[in-house]
């Protein structure tokens, strides 16, 4: 039995940016598209509300149609991204189209998990660290960050900050941990309680 | 053997970790895992790849209700991609010995109307279900959490899942609600005041004189929204009003282990000196109904209150967050939204769609009537709740009003079944989100209880439905 678990240690990559607070899980990947059975696809419908127009054609004006979004992998949301349902398509869409990382002020904990989960890392800044990111960003659309898990930091420029994260997930990601077989190593324990509750 | 003052989370929480290592999260026993078609075929792919099967089947629960639809028919008026994620949970149920409460099932339904429905819901068990709403459940004095779909598998795979203790938030709501101002204007006034992402990292517990004035069902509405503030969970102190509800349902504890099940069931509610992280204080007499106005259910009001000015915002990002708002749902600041006209009326949700929901609603709708260019839906929340409303003629008083009568499910809340809103259109709604497109693409929601939304259906605005208590107004 083998399986692979998400990793994540380094990364350098261009950004994109969509400064809006309390996005929404309904915005990231609309309920229509949660009848699939698989995880495949999704990244095309990605904000599929803001990203197209009524005719099916991009929406130049968002963030993520433009030029300078093209093979960016971190995201620059702003507070609370990621509330309401606990659809994981969400994550599953982010990383479908690309993403490795959302950069926020804060994150809905469903969302949150749901993401460690599928190696996409929640950096979650101190407020006016991620102002001085996103008006860095806003100078030059090229603008790329690094963020290494393993130190919890996110450097851009001449910058820096520092961004927590559970102790677990971090270990999960940098050595490749597997959670559900985490979770059946205990199975004895398990078994124990289910007897002691009997 | 008294220990430390507990709270009722931290009695649930202490009693089903299963181990702990150091710096990493609990192990959490699960007692009961409710599944449905949506966040579900994944997780069982994942189960099947490594060669598992649901490791305590009798404790899994599974019904269809996000994406059935709400017209007689079945499977053969759904389109295919839905048919295929339904079949799919039928054959998962099958081949794992899960019990499923399939379309057209005597017990199927929301699955969060059905848990409790069937007693299968109970105080101081651990529930997940991968749908945020499953905070509903804490209103028995469960601990009761929305996961994901990896998590799904976790759970489906181990009975377990791995989590890290929230800290606890007390909402105690004093004094008596007012007539017409009910649960659902509890909870949308505490989500106003705390915002939508105000609790997280939070359980929360609410208790106070009008928290155990409330039926269960009344309970069930408040928990339910606990993930609107960003709270994964919210608890009620089990009383004799749970115990009532649950004494002779199919799954409750018969007989000798009822009695025995009581008196566990009495330990749990908080020690007297029990702290919490935080704590708010509403007052209840001061509650009116509860309207939203924007696009997150933290952007409410009272019916009759001013919408907020963007102007009044200091805050650039706030500000521009309800000019947006305001934008997309074409409401203009600084006055009451009653009397806006509303073109569909939605009665139903895991939130608002059980007996005396219907009870409610149906009071403002008798001798009445939809008013003229008004869409009226009314959606029970599950076969049970149906059959109930049939035999007291409920059903009668919708259809007398010109309100249509639906097939359980979740249905407009949603919007993934065909019953959704136009671009444009304006719904006074009894769900829990008003996210932009929420109830269908381009779609405008304004979240209310049963009595504001009939009151709408009926006057064709958004009304204070108090002014059409008691006979008033017909």
């Amino acid at each position: 039995m083998t399986y692979e678990a998400p990793r994540f240690t380094t990364l350098t990559a261009r950004t994109v940016a969509l400064p809006r607070n309390d996005v929404d899980t309904d915005q990231i990947i609309p309920a229509r598209f949660l009848k699939v059975t698989d995880k495949l696809g999704l990244g095309q419908k990605l904000f599929c509300d803001w990203r197209y127009l009524e005719n099916g054609s991009d929406n130049p004006d968002f963030p993520l149609n433009r030029p300078d979004a093209q093979g960016a992998q971190v995201l620059l949301a702003g507070v609370n991204f990621g509330c309401g349902s606990s659809r994981e398509h969400a994550p599953w869409a982010l990383v479908g189209w690309g993403l490795r990382a959302v950069v926020a002020i804060s994150f809905a904990d469903i969302f949150k998990g749901n993401a460690l989960k599928n190696g996409l890392l929640p950096v979650a800044i101190e407020p006016a660290e991620h102002a001085a990111l996103m008006a860095a960003r806003g100078k030059d659309s090229g603008l790329e960050v690094t963020i290494d898990l393993d130190k919890q930091t996110i450097r851009w420029n001449e910058q820096s900050a520092s961004f927590p994260v559970d102790g677990f997930s971090k270990k999960c990601l940098l050595q490749g941990v597997d959670e559900l077989g985490y979770l059946l190593n205990f199975t004895k324990q398990v078994e124990a309680y289910e007897q002691r509750r009997r | 053997m008294a220990g430390p003052a507990r709270t009722l989370f931290e009695k649930v929480w202490d009693d089903h970790v299963v181990a702990q290592e150091p710096g990493s999260p609990a192990v959490l026993y699960i007692d009961l895992h409710l599944v449905h078609e949506v966040t579900s075929p994944q997780a069982f792919s994942g189960l099947a790849a490594r060669g598992l099967k649901v490791r305590r089947p009798e404790k899994t629960v599974a019904t269809m209700d996000h994406s059935i639809p709400t017209i007689p028919g079945g499977l053969a008026v759904v389109d295919d991609q839905a048919r295929a994620q339904l079949k799919m949970l039928e054959s998962n149920c099958a081949s794992n010995g899960v019990t499923l409460h399939g379309i057209g099932a005597a017990r199927q339904g929301i699955v969060h109307v059905m848990g409790p429905e069937l007693g299968l819901t109970q105080p101081g068990f651990t529930i997940v279900c991968g749908d945020s709403h499953t905070s509903t459940h804490g209103a028995f004095g469960a601990l009761a959490f929305g996961i994901g779909t990896s998590e799904v598998e976790h759970v489906l795979a181990t009975q377990c899942l791995l989590a890290r203790k929230p800290r606890t938030f007390e909402v105690r709501v004093d004094g008596q609600l007012p007539p017409g101002v009910t649960a659902k204007d509890i909870i949308l006034a505490f989500i106003a005041r705390v915002g939508v992402g105000g609790a997280t990292g939070f359980v929360l517990a609410y208790t106070g004189e009008a928290i155990t004035a409330l039926d269960i069902e009344g309970r069930m509405t408040v928990c339910n929204m606990s993930i609107e503030a960003g709270a994964r969970a919210g608890m009620i102190a089990p009383d004799d009003t749970t115990f009532s509800y649950l004494a002779g349902r199919e799954h409750a504890p018969a007989g000798k282990e009822w009695d025995k099940a009581v008196a566990r069931w009495r330990t749990l509610p908080s020690d007297a000196s029990a702290v919490w992280d935080r704590s708010m204080t509403l007052d209840a007499a001061r509650l009116e109904p509860m309207i939203t106005y924007g696009t997150n259910p933290g952007m409410g009001a009272g019916v009759n209150d001013p919408v907020p000015d963007p102007a009044d915002f200091s805050d650039a990002n706030e500000r521009a967050a309800l000019e947006k708002a305001l934008k997309y749902m074409d409401i203009q600041p600084g006055k009451p939204l009653a009397g806006r006209a509303v073109d569909v009326v939605f009665l139903g949700s895991c939130t608002n769609s059980r007996i005396s929901d219907l009870r409610a609603a149906a009071s403002i709708f008798d001798g009445r009537k939809v008013a003229p260019g008004v869409r009226a839906m009314v959606v029970p929340g599950s076969q049970a709740v149906k059959r109930q409303a049939e035999a007291e003629g409920l059903d009668k008083v919708f259809k007398a009003a010109g309100a249509e009568w639906r097939e359980p499910g979740c249905s407009m809340c949603i919007a993934m079944n065909g019953d959704q809103l136009s671009p444009g259109q304006l719904a006074v709604s009894t769900s829990n989100r008003n996210f932009e497109g929420r109830q269908g693409k381009g779609g405008r929601t304004v979240l209310a209880s049963p009595l504001t939304a009939a009151a709408a259906a009926v006057t064709g605005k958004v009304t204070d439905p108090r002014t059409l208590l008691a006979g008033g107004g017909k």
